[in-house]
């Protein structure tokens, strides 16, 4: 079983904890001046999306864990499971179930690609690119003219998505959304 | 390939200005600078401290404590050291391996005094402010459930911890348990508690000070308990320095030390969070 140190840590690396898969995303080297030597560290559960900290003594060690990120399309879900393909020319097919999709459910669509983490080889995330282009398939109809300043309104997107989008849009127009805060950008 | 340096040109000039005010600070008290060897044969037998090995040669010093000592004993006056020293595996926010450290030694003063005139300096580099005092034992309570029976790991990390919760500010630590004296004497008052004292300045460890001991008896007493610390934890076992000894042996005259991180203190005097914000070169661009 492959093991990192803790002089081998830095933002990025994947780990076990408590038999979760883990992300480091901060490793603080702390050390009286006459005292030994700590590594305090935060991690990012990558099933839960939750931070843990954690302080361990310089020199112990964790399991790595085999984690890899890859980009792949998204093709379509099944109604239990949602697929995805690998976009390196092997085709090769995933099925990433509920808990892994979460968050990215709202962005999610067809022929565009996403990061999806396998843990041995299982999905067990996925996240959105940073802007995704979604039709409007339902809002009140656009105020003509109205395109300085001024109020939003709700729109429901292909993916199913409630945005506020300023009052001139109409269904059927395409438009470009920040994927991480949940908000309307420009019309695509 | 990334050739520039990590710190700006202002952080340049701030450190040649902090090294000039401590050499006038000094010139104008009429303390010696003296420059003792990088390189040594010898090392600490610290367990917390591990030195960089020069194959062949020795030690890279991890202070130049041990050879300012030395010169003490052969009748130097009150003196000074500016310059790198180096400790190895220590790399981080706040630690680098090679860095720069201030040390001096008042002959005849106890640790009480030098506290004062360490604040003088500090006030000379980052301007004046006023400073607190805690002990030891306040500290370690801030920092983590347990009392004085906790392990000496358990210790260390809630007085780093502790030092954190301080919060801004400049706060001496003192009466450190005598597990803890390092070279520092035992008060003859109550010889749980050694004469050694901390600053921590925005709960980072500035300057660590000593009353010196110079008992060559007990000096080789604690030398030896730290090489089996060090043969418990199957860690390097240095040679205890026999030169430094027959110093001792020959006689420390009664003096107070203190080594100062000359980096830190210019990384508070700049507001910058991190080491390699001050430094040039820090190891993993040198």
């Amino acid at each position: 079983m492959a093991t990192y140190s803790t002089n081998e840590f830095r933002s990025g690396l994947k780990v076990l904890l408590e038999g979760d898969p883990c992300t480091i995303l901060e490793n603080e080297f702390v050390k009286p001046g006459k005292g030994q030597a700590f590594n305090r560290v935060r991690f990012r559960n990558l099933k839960s999306g939750r931070v843990w900290e954690r302080t361990f003594k310089s020199g112990e060690n964790i399991e790595a864990a085999d984690v890899m990120e890859l980009d792949m399309e998204y093709l379509y879900a099944d109604g239990e499971f949602w697929h995805f393909m690998r976009t390196d020319g092997s085709f090769e097919q995933c099925a990433a179930p509920d808990s892994a999709i979460t968050e990215a459910r709202d962005w999610l669509k067809e022929q565009e690609t996403y990061q999806v983490t396998l843990w041995n080889d299982h999905p067990i995330a996925v996240t959105p690119p940073n802007f995704v282009e979604l039709e409007v398939t339902e809002t009140d109809p656009g105020l003509k003219g109205d395109t300085a300043q001024g109020g939003t309104k709700p729109a429901t997107l292909s993916t199913g998505a409630i945005v506020k989008v300023p009052l001139f849009i109409n269904v059927g127009e395409v438009l470009r959304i920040d994927t991480r805060k949940g908000e309307y950008v420009s019309r695509a | 390939m990334t050739w520039r340096p990590a710190c700006s040109h202002a952080a340049l000039e701030a450190r040649a200005g902090v090294l000039r005010s401590i050499r006038d600070f000094f010139y104008g008290r009429e303390i010696l600078e003296v420059q003792t060897p990088c390189l040594g044969a010898r090392t600490v037998t610290e367990p917390a401290i591990e030195a960089v090995v020069v194959p062949g040669l020795g030690y890279l010093q991890t202070s130049p404590e041990y050879h300012l000592k030395r010169l003490l004993a052969a009748g130097a006056p009150s003196l000074y050291w500016l310059g790198p020293v180096f400790r190895a595996a220590e790399a981080g926010r706040l630690h680098n391996p090679e860095f720069t450290m201030l040390e001096w030694y008042r002959r005849d003063w106890s640790d009480t005094e030098l506290m004062a005139e360490v604040a003088e300096l500090v006030d000379v580099v980052l301007g004046p402010a006023d400073y607190a005092t805690r002990t030891y034992a306040e500290v370690v309570a801030r920092g983590g459930e347990g009392g004085a029976d906790r392990d000496r790991a358990e210790l260390d990390l809630a007085y780093a911890n502790g030092l954190e919760t301080l919060g801004p500010g400049r706060v001496f630590v003192v009466d450190y348990p005598a597990e803890q004296a390092a070279l520092a004497r035992l008060r003859p008052e109550d010889p749980s508690v050694a004469a050694r004292f901390e600053l921590s300045i925005d709960g980072i460890e500035i300057a660590n000070g000593y009353w010196e001991l110079g008992d060559h008896g007990e000096l080789q007493q604690r030398f030896e308990a730290d090489l089996a610390i060090r043969r418990a934890a199957g860690q390097p076992l240095p040679e205890i320095d026999q030169r430094f000894m027959a110093a001792m042996q020959s006689g420390l005259p009664d003096s107070a030390g203190v080594a100062v991180g000359v980096d830190r203190l210019l990384m508070l005097k700049l507001g910058a969070s991190s080491l390699t914000e001050v430094m040039p070169f820090p190891l993993s661009l040198a």
